[in-house]
């Protein structure tokens, strides 16, 4: 089976695409991923995952790169959010619900309108196997773009997840990187729409960094582990999709919560199987 | 153990320097921070209504009032943390957006995240990034600068424990190492001892004592009223308003707390009585 999926790897250009796109995105969402999850912004980044459809509906009436619109839409979603719970006393999260759900809807409207739909469950679900050469050379800017700037902005992004009020008061501009972020999160998202769906894409985004968060106490080091968590789960999940004729997004996200399941029971320092035995030991020695 | 805080050299260290300053300063350089007619409000009802009232700096400031008053307001009104609706604040004679790295804010432990992944020294190293340029990376002189405030406060051998892993004290000694490695000029401090054990109270007192006599400004919201006398030099006593400031002496009497706490709280200072501790 592994055999036939090397084979696969040697004879066919598209299985090359996918595992290659599959790649840059199981890295590029994990390490994106750890900030979102540290800063309590899960729900936001699927709001965001989410509210790019418009923007790609619009790139297909209107033909050109669906990076731009989709980019446009997803920032969009975000400046609306948090204009929303600024101006109003509805809670963040209600005001995440009201924006991604009406961007979402107006996204599969607007696709019914341009396109069959074929198209809107590829853009949903997502079709790795049908990823072009240059949507890769667009993951791959999206890639360094997002490398770099963690690398450039660790230590801030480090003060300003955990202790915002303290960034603030050091003088950094911690909106400033907030927006930073959720522009780099829009990228993310519309990179892996191909790879996972908008639907999954959340899953690329916080589970590998989820689990990586299990395993460390270590900023620098969940960043990495999340990173290979997700090329890990991108492979995996390609594997299984490729051989058993599986939907490929929902195959990677399956390998990513298997991959949290372990970390989770098993985890040497936060695993609850650990966390168990610790507490028998106390109290024992109690 | 108190013994072995009292008779630590960094206590001693620094001695000398604090005559140096106490000779050459004059009354209107002890000025430190200066706050005019400062006006806070929160959603339209106001936290705090025209505040005017100095820091002095080479002395330790205690803010109280009862619960609702604005204390912690009022520190973040300092820093700008929140939005101020009218009124000036003055650091040093320039505007705070200029000295803002130069104000070490220890803010409530309840506000931190203890579940983030960062040991003790990367915490303390925090303290060294306001005066860093935005991408510089803490180099070996940040790094010393940490672990001399972690060996300050007595958790130098902590340093790789993870945050959430520590008790009240110990943490909030980590918090006051990472103020110390700003190396700031300003320390502002909101209730730095609830919760917190007696020893790392004491510690932490001889710290902040050690900061003044090096001329450093120093306010500490408190709100534990018996320790009012013992810890500091000047008091701010708040209900929404200014209800007054000055010496400890001056304006910690009874008519003044009476004020702002309502009179069913007993005696409290040293010359009320029985009571006082």
């Amino acid at each position: 089976m592994i055999r036939n999926f090397i084979d696969g790897l040697m004879n066919y250009g598209f299985l090359r695409n996918a595992i290659v796109t599959a790649t840059i995105i199981g890295i590029i969402s994990g390490v994106i991923g750890c900030f979102i999850i540290l800063r309590g912004l899960s729900l936001m980044g699927d709001a965001i995952s989410h509210a790019v459809l418009p923007g790609v509906a619009m790139s297909y009436m209107l033909g050109g790169s669906y990076f731009i619109g989709a980019s446009a839409f997803g920032l969009l979603a975000a400046a609306l959010i948090g204009f929303i719970s600024d101006k109003s006393k509805l809670k963040n999260d209600t005001a995440i619900g009201i924006v991604f759900s009406a961007f979402f809807a107006l996204g599969i409207i607007m696709i019914s309108f341009a396109k069959s739909a074929t198209d809107l469950y590829h853009i949903l679900f997502g079709n790795v196997l049908a990823v072009r050469q240059s949507d890769i050379r667009i993951t791959g800017i999206v890639g360094i773009i997002v490398i770099l700037f963690v690398i450039l902005f660790f230590k801030e992004l480090k003060i300003s997840s955990f202790d915002p009020m303290m960034a603030r008061a050091g003088g950094l501009s911690t909106k400033a990187f907030h927006y930073a972020l959720m522009f780099l999160l829009t990228l993310v998202a519309v990179s892996a729409l191909q790879t996972v769906g908008t639907v999954l894409v959340i899953a690329m985004l916080i589970t590998p960094a989820a689990t990586a968060f299990m395993l460390t106490d270590r900023l620098s080091v969940m960043v990495f582990l999340a990173a290979g968590f997700g090329v890990l789960a991108a492979v995996i999940g390609l594997f299984f999709s490729y051989s058993y004729n599986l939907a490929s997004g929902a195959a990677i996200v399956l390998t990513c919560a298997a991959f949290f399941i372990v970390a989770f029971l098993f985890s040497p320092k936060k695993g609850i199987l650990w966390k168990r035995k610790e507490k028998e030991e106390d109290e024992e020695s109690v | 153990m108190v013994e072995a805080i009292r008779n630590n050299q960094f206590d001693l260290a620094y001695e000398n320097k604090h005559e140096l300053v106490q000779d050459n300063d004059c009354i209107e350089a002890k000025k430190s921070i200066e706050i005019k007619n400062l006006t806070i409000k929160y959603n339209g009802k106001t936290a705090l209504n025209n505040i005017s009232l100095n820091l002095k700096r080479g002395a330790i400031t205690g803010i109280i009032g009862p619960n609702g008053a604005g204390k912690s307001t009022l520190i973040k009104g300092i820093m700008k943390l929140v939005h101020i609706n009218s009124g000036s604040v003055e650091v040093n004679g320039k505007t705070i957006e200029k000295e803002r790295k130069n104000i070490a804010y220890v803010e409530q432990r309840s506000a931190i995240d203890l579940t983030f992944p960062i040991n003790v020294f990367d915490t303390v190293l925090l303290g060294t990034y306001p005066k860093m340029r935005l991408m510089q990376r803490p180099g070996k002189v940040q790094r010393d600068r940490a672990v001399e405030a972690l060996e300050t406060v007595k958790m130098g051998c902590f340093s790789k424990r993870q945050i959430g892993s520590l008790s009240g004290g110990q943490l909030q000694r980590v918090f006051i190492a990472r103020a110390l490695a700003q190396d700031a000029d300003v320390f502002l401090l909101d209730e730095p001892f609830v919760g917190i054990d007696m020893v790392s109270e004491e510690l932490i007192m001889k710290i902040l004592i050690s900061l003044k006599n090096r001329g450093k400004t120093i306010a500490i919201v408190h709100h534990d009223l018996h320790k009012v006398e013992e810890y500091f030099d000047d008091v701010i006593i708040l209900n929404r308003e200014l209800v007054s400031a000055g010496s400890v002496k001056e304006t910690f009497v009874m008519e003044n707390i009476t004020a702002a706490y309502g009179d069913t709280l007993g005696p409290i200072t040293s010359s009320a009585g029985a009571g006082g501790q």
